[in-house]
């Protein structure tokens, strides 16, 4: 009886609003995606970059997806305390991300997907880093 | 390294995680608990004194929208003014469809999301029924061997008979509303039978007190020796919190003066261990119909010379005398 690692349905994702906007549509459209793709997602809201790092060591999630809001370097501070305190635990971003706010986070490794990024797209970008494409 | 995604911290084995865990690693407690969730035995959890151990165990269930993540938040806040530690399972359900899950009970505790002595953790159902999860009992186990003096499951919104809470947890609290039914919903078997505590959540709202009476006349018709404990409380505004930690108290200390505690984790222990014991004879089984003794019975049944029920008992002798 083995890790069936292999199964989307083991996958846990941590879905987190950095920032001060409050929207929480965009977050909620894709969290609802990769439930149906099998995916197990864990929503915590708006949350500090401590509250994002506590919540993806406790729930032992394989992949962290921040809604950004407001000024990148909220973002950029969370992406790395996970990263420092989460090393390899792979992070994508979405939300309104002005390029050069793109260019920064994908910098630290994270892979954004602004407005008018296609469901299919995210829910393939999810099951690729968590290694279950 | 893909560490992040398995089942081994840093290439550690379980064993070893375990050490960490008890030492205060929640790294590796979390590690361990996503193990037992993939159905990964977590072997010898050393049980420390199961039945009279002071360590204690709420479970939390009730309708949908009765308010349970908010009413475990704001009573964790309360607890750990005394307790100096809680951890919490909150179970959700998975999707029969997708097997995946939305785990939105974290949202409604963020006000305990960095406090470093709080440990969260959501679960999905992975289509157990029961309204918990199949691995919420090791998980618990997990928690408590790694030092948590209190554990808290939060069970899915459930209907009137996922009531596996009630063996897995120490005792029981039902969250009711006002809106949650009338005299004969009160009445009905289920969970309205499984309650030490009944708390009546958003009880500023109309029909509290007739819910109250409802649920006060049903009571009055047990003849068990512990009596319920009814209690109002409005968990969004932090209203009837700190009596409800004192009902909890004195739910405890009775049910622990009158055995019915130990008798419930002696039940459980009994439970796991039908479990596992049926799980080793289920894979001594799978062994045993893979090997040469098995194709010859199979050869004499089917050659008319034994009957199917003969050659069973014949395969359960063996495989009873084979098992080490």
């Amino acid at each position: 009886m083995g890790a069936v690692d292999s199964t989307p349905h083991n996958r846990r994702v941590l879905m987190a609003k950095t920032g001060l906007d409050g929207h929480w549509r965009g977050p909620t459209i894709v969290a609802t995606a990769l439930r149906d793709a099998g995916f197990e997602v864990i929503m915590i809201g708006m949350a500090k970059a401590e509250e994002v790092v506590q919540a993806a060591i406790d729930e032992d999630v394989d992949l962290v997806g921040l809604n950004i809001g407001g000024h990148v370097d909220v973002a950029v501070r969370a992406v790395e305390s996970i990263q420092t305190a989460c090393e390899g635990l792979p992070i994508f971003a979405g939300g309104v991300v002005p390029p050069h706010a793109k260019r920064r986070l994908e910098a630290l490794g994270v892979e954004v997907y602004p407005p008018g990024s296609q469901l299919p797209e995210i829910v393939d970008a999810a099951r690729r880093l968590t290694n279950t494409a | 390294m893909t560490a992040v995604n398995s089942d081994s911290l840093f290439g550690l084995d379980v064993i070893e995680l375990l050490a960490l865990a008890s030492q205060g690693d929640r790294r590796a407690l979390a590690k361990l608990i996503s193990a037992a969730e993939r159905g990964n035995p977590v072997p010898g959890i050393p049980l420390d004194n199961a039945t009279s151990s002071e360590q204690f165990c709420i479970g939390v269930t009730g309708a949908p929208g009765a308010g349970k993540s908010t009413l475990v938040s704001a009573l964790v806040d309360e607890l750990i003014k005394t307790e100096h530690s809680a951890a919490v399972l909150a179970v959700d359900p998975s999707s029969p469809i997708s097997q995946g899950a939305l785990l939105g009970d974290r949202i409604r505790m963020q006000s305990l999301a960095t406090a470093p002595n709080v440990f969260i953790r959501s679960m999905a159902t992975r289509n157990h029924k029961g309204g918990l999860a199949l691995a919420t009992q090791t998980a618990r186990r997990l928690l408590q061997y790694c030092g948590w003096p209190l554990v808290l499951i939060e069970t899915v919104g459930i209907g009137q008979v996922e009531l596996d809470v009630v063996k897995t947890a120490d005792i029981a609290l039902v969250v009711l509303t006002p809106e949650s039914g009338d005299e004969i919903q009160a009445n009905k078997a289920g969970l309205m039978e499984i309650g030490d505590i009944f708390v009546i959540n958003k009880a500023d709202r109309p029909g509290a007190d007739s819910l109250r009476r409802d649920i006060d006349s049903m009571l009055s018709r047990r003849t068990t020796a512990y009596r319920p404990l009814v209690i109002e409380t409005v968990a969004s505004k932090r209203i009837g919190l700190e009596q409800l930690v004192d009902g909890i108290g004195i739910a405890r200390q009775q049910l622990m003066e009158s055995g019915a505690v130990q008798g419930r984790r002696r039940a459980q222990l009994a439970a796991e261990l039908e479990q596992q014991i049926a799980r080793d004879l289920m894979e001594a089984l799978e062994r045993f119909s893979d090997g040469q003794a098995f194709s010859e019975l199979l050869s004499l049944v089917a050659s008319g010379e034994q009957s199917v029920s003969s050659a069973a008992a014949s395969a359960s002798r063996q495989l009873l005398i084979t098992r080490e």
